[in-house]
């Protein structure tokens, strides 16, 4: 298929999954924040996912799309663009690079390591089970008391946050570079978007980041 | 008069004699160089001295030595062209350095444009891309009255804007993908602009970028050093062109 060989028809594919990726983290942060609300609302929203049965299902299978395209592309591009520039200058004077932007792929290997130890921890709850198999006064799976427990660890909270630092460094080259692939953007248009582009990647990182702060340093009780 | 200071300055040069042979680093001096010397005016002087003490000169592209023919291709300092906006190495100008500076020279890095000698790369791979379909197929014939076909003014400027490129090289000497997609888009976007270009517009875009992947130059992934380094300014908003250009001949 022309557009899983041609070298814009690939990025085309990265940009659109990664920005679904993009969707689903800011969707999952609003879910999550419930905990600054409560125990209560926070293990009811969980309640509400897993009450959507065959959905779940659906929802994890198209997840897994987006991210397995993401992953192998980005992994392909990347190799491809190593292969085209094998000898390096003795001076590197980068004028308009971040370390973001030369860092992508290394960030995203990160991010999909800790995906699945995420998984694990969370979602299959096998990495801490003392702390993960809890039921709550009113007979729902006790969320609340697993993430503070778990949060309280400070390796844990740690992981998680290194996490998101790669997640906003992730982003504040992926989303602006996502309009530019999608040829969504002009002369005018680019410094817009790509402040707006930082501003989404240090909102997720903050509100990300806040939950296991919040928890380790006891601000949020267990 | 400013004409009789001179500077004296350390280059360090890649040599390479020839497409495989291993290439290294020399350094050299710069003696006698003046404000007013431009950067292919001081590696002549060294170049004469060279000669004189019975060594290979430095070899060098250059051509009309007035920033249009796009030949002079040496990074300095890191940087295609040297760094001085809207610049070639041609047009640069010794007054952006100073007496006792150290000056690295190398020839463009990238696995589609091989190294022939020293700073001389071979860039018949964008002419490669342009052959598959940088032009238009229409019959000439006679010469056609000047308002035959009109073009609003706005699309004539912005098809100038992307004509600037000069083929130089520099875009994807400068982006760490060594991809072509500055070079490429400039000439798709012109193209797709205009009455006459619209036509091929889907096989153009279509085949150039295919081009361009055989010629063995990388992936966009939107570093944006292509346009910090193109000495005529062109807009990476010609890239954002072409990916539209390219999904509209997905439907095509
Ligand atoms: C988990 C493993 C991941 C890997 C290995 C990965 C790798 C990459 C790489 C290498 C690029 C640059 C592509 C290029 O250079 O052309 C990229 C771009 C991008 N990534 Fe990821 N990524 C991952 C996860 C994510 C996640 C979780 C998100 C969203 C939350 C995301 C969002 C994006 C976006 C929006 C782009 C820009 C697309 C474009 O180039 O236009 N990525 N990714
Ligand atoms: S786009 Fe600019 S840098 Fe690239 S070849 Fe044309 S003139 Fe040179
Ligand atoms: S020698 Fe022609 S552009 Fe520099």
């Amino acid at each position: 298929m022309q557009l899983l060989k041609s070298t814009v028809g690939r990025k085309i594919l990265m940009a659109i999954t990664g920005q679904l990726m993009v969707l689903f983290v800011i969707v999952h942060l609003l879910g999550n924040s419930t905990i600054f609300v409560g125990a209560d609302w926070l293990n009811a929203y969980a309640k509400h996912l897993h009450d959507l049965g065959p959905f779940v299902w659906v929802f994890r299978l198209a997840m897994l799309t987006f991210f397995g395209v993401h992953v192998i592309f980005g992994t392909l591009l990347t190799l491809e663009n190593s292969t085209a520039n094998p000898q390096k200058y003795a001076v590197n004077n980068k004028l308009e690079a971040t370390f973001s932007s030369e860092n992508m792929i290394w960030t995203g290997l990160l991010m999909a390591a800790f995906v699945v130890y995420h998984l694990l921890h969370f979602t299959v709850r096998v990495t801490n089970p003392e702390i993960s198999q809890g039921i709550d006064a009113v007979g729902r799976f006790n969320v609340y008391a697993m993430v503070t427990g778990s949060f309280q660890q400070g390796i844990i909270a740690f992981v998680y946050i290194g996490a998101m630092i790669a997640l906003f460094l992730h982003l504040s080259h992926g989303v602006q570079s996502f309009f530019q692939t999608m040829g969504w953007n002009n002369a005018c248009t680019r410094p817009v978007i790509s402040t707006i582009g930082k501003v989404v990647a240090v909102i997720l990182l903050v509100g990300y980041a806040s939950i296991p702060l919040f928890i380790f340093t006891g601000i949020l009780k267990g | 008069m400013s004409d009789h200071k001179t500077m004296t300055l350390t280059l360090i040069v890649w040599r390479q004699k020839g497409p495989n042979a291993p290439g290294k680093f020399e350094t050299y001096t710069a003696k006698g160089i003046t404000e007013h010397h431009s950067f292919l005016e001081m590696l002549d002087v060294v170049n004469e001295d060279l000669i004189k003490s019975g060594k290979e000169p430095i070899v060098f592209d250059h051509d009309c030595r007035e920033g249009i023919c796009g030949m002079c291709s040496q990074v300095i300092n890191g940087v295609p062209h040297g760094g001085q906006e809207r610049t070639t190495v041609c047009q640069l100008h010794m007054r952006k350095f100073k007496d006792g500076d150290t000056i690295y020279i190398e020839p463009w890095r990238a696995k589609a444009f091989p190294i022939h000698k020293d700073l001389v790369v071979d860039r018949s791979a964008y002419d490669t891309i342009i052959q598959a379909g940088g032009y238009t197929s229409c019959h000439t014939g006679g010469v056609p009255d000047g308002n035959a076909v009109l073009i609003p003014k706005p699309d004539a400027d912005y098809a100038m804007d992307a004509a600037e490129c000069i083929g130089c090289g520099a875009c994807a000497a400068a982006c760490p993908n060594s991809s072509a997609m500055l070079f490429t888009s400039a000439k798709v976007a012109q193209l797709a602009a205009l009455p006459q270009g619209k036509a091929e517009a889907a096989e153009r875009v279509k085949n150039m970028l295919e081009t361009m992947q055989e010629c063995g130059f990388g992936n966009c992934s939107n570093h944006y050093e292509c346009q910090a380094a193109c000495p005529k300014g062109v807009n990476v908003k010609f890239i954002a062109k072409l990916n539209r250009e390219y999904l509209k001949s997905l439907a095509s």
